[in-house]
């Protein structure tokens, strides 16, 4: 959907990189507000794993698909089910870079939804389902997973072993 | 990005995944096989040799299809995960619905 400017809405990202003192340490956080648009997944994906994967970090090669996994499947879920492609709402990604995890946030605009329904963490799907890997996937491959009490927004931890 | 697919020797439909199968692009994939079934074509290998990453969308497209095929008499084979997607498809019990090969030879040389 083209903007004022004439631009497609996909391509107007927003990567902020912001050294902050905490208690934690020193951290960066990036930030990015995200179209709902699939057609961006693929990009905002690469840009939130390059910029958590760089720095002094040695992070494996499973730990760099784990996060693409995570954050993935949750920008997936926040543009389709929580914005329901609705080009007018967006979605926030916030990553959190602390000297041993990274932090990521995913919030839609969206309702949210009950997490009191969520099947258990090791209930899968039925083989011939189409749908519902995603939060699966998730909650198998990042050490944590929390929602925020309206369910519009998914924290995951993935820790640097 | 497209899927091209090509008729093989033994009358099979190969379709390779250049980069990533997601929810932007994995209904392109639906309906470029879905039109060769409608054409008449039975026997399907998606080549993920050159595949970065797949998604639960993606996954749940090749589902999908399988069924899909399989309803009309045909098979749907698979080629070419590398490790950590072979990992997704043994983490959600999908390497139990599919005929996964190493390599798409050896995928079809079974068929």
């Amino acid at each position: 959907m083209p903007d004022s400017e004439g631009l497609p809405a996909t391509l107007r990202l927003c990567v902020r990189r912001t050294p902050i003192r905490g208690p934690e340490g020193s951290r960066v956080v990036v930030s990015l507000r995200v179209p709902s648009d699939v057609s961006c997944v693929e990009e905002v994906v690469d840009l939130v794993v390059r910029h958590c994967c760089r720095g002094g970090w040695t992070d494996t090669r499973r730990f760099r698909f784990n996060l693409k996994v995570a954050v993935a499947e949750a920008l997936a879920n926040a543009i389709v089910a929580g914005n329901g492609e609705d080009c007018s709402k967006s979605v926030m990604v916030n990553a959190e870079l602390l000297q041993d995890q990274i932090r990521v946030s995913v919030t839609d605009e969206g309702p949210g939804f009950d997490i009191s329904a969520l099947p258990g963490p090791t209930i899968l799907p039925d083989l011939e389902d189409s749908n519902g890997r995603g939060l699966f996937l998730i909650r198998h491959l990042v050490d944590d997973v929390f929602f925020n009490p309206q369910g519009n927004s998914i924290c995951m931890t993935l820790r640097r072993h | 990005m497209g899927f091209a697919l090509r008729k093989v020797p033994g009358g099979v439909c190969q379709v390779g995944v250049e980069g990533q199968l997601i929810v932007g692009n994995r209904q392109e994939l639906k309906s470029v096989i879905q039109d060769a079934v409608d054409k008449g074509e039975r026997k399907f290998l998606i080549d993920f040799s050159q595949t970065g990453y797949i998604d639960s969308s993606g996954l749940g497209a090749l589902v999908s299809l399988s069924k899909k095929v399989r309803e009309q008499g045909g098979e749907l084979r698979l080629a070419g995960l590398n490790e950590d997607l072979r990992s997704l498809f043994e983490l959600t019990k999908l390497d139990t619905l599919f005929a996964i090969a190493d390599t798409p030879e050896q995928a079809l040389a079974g068929f």
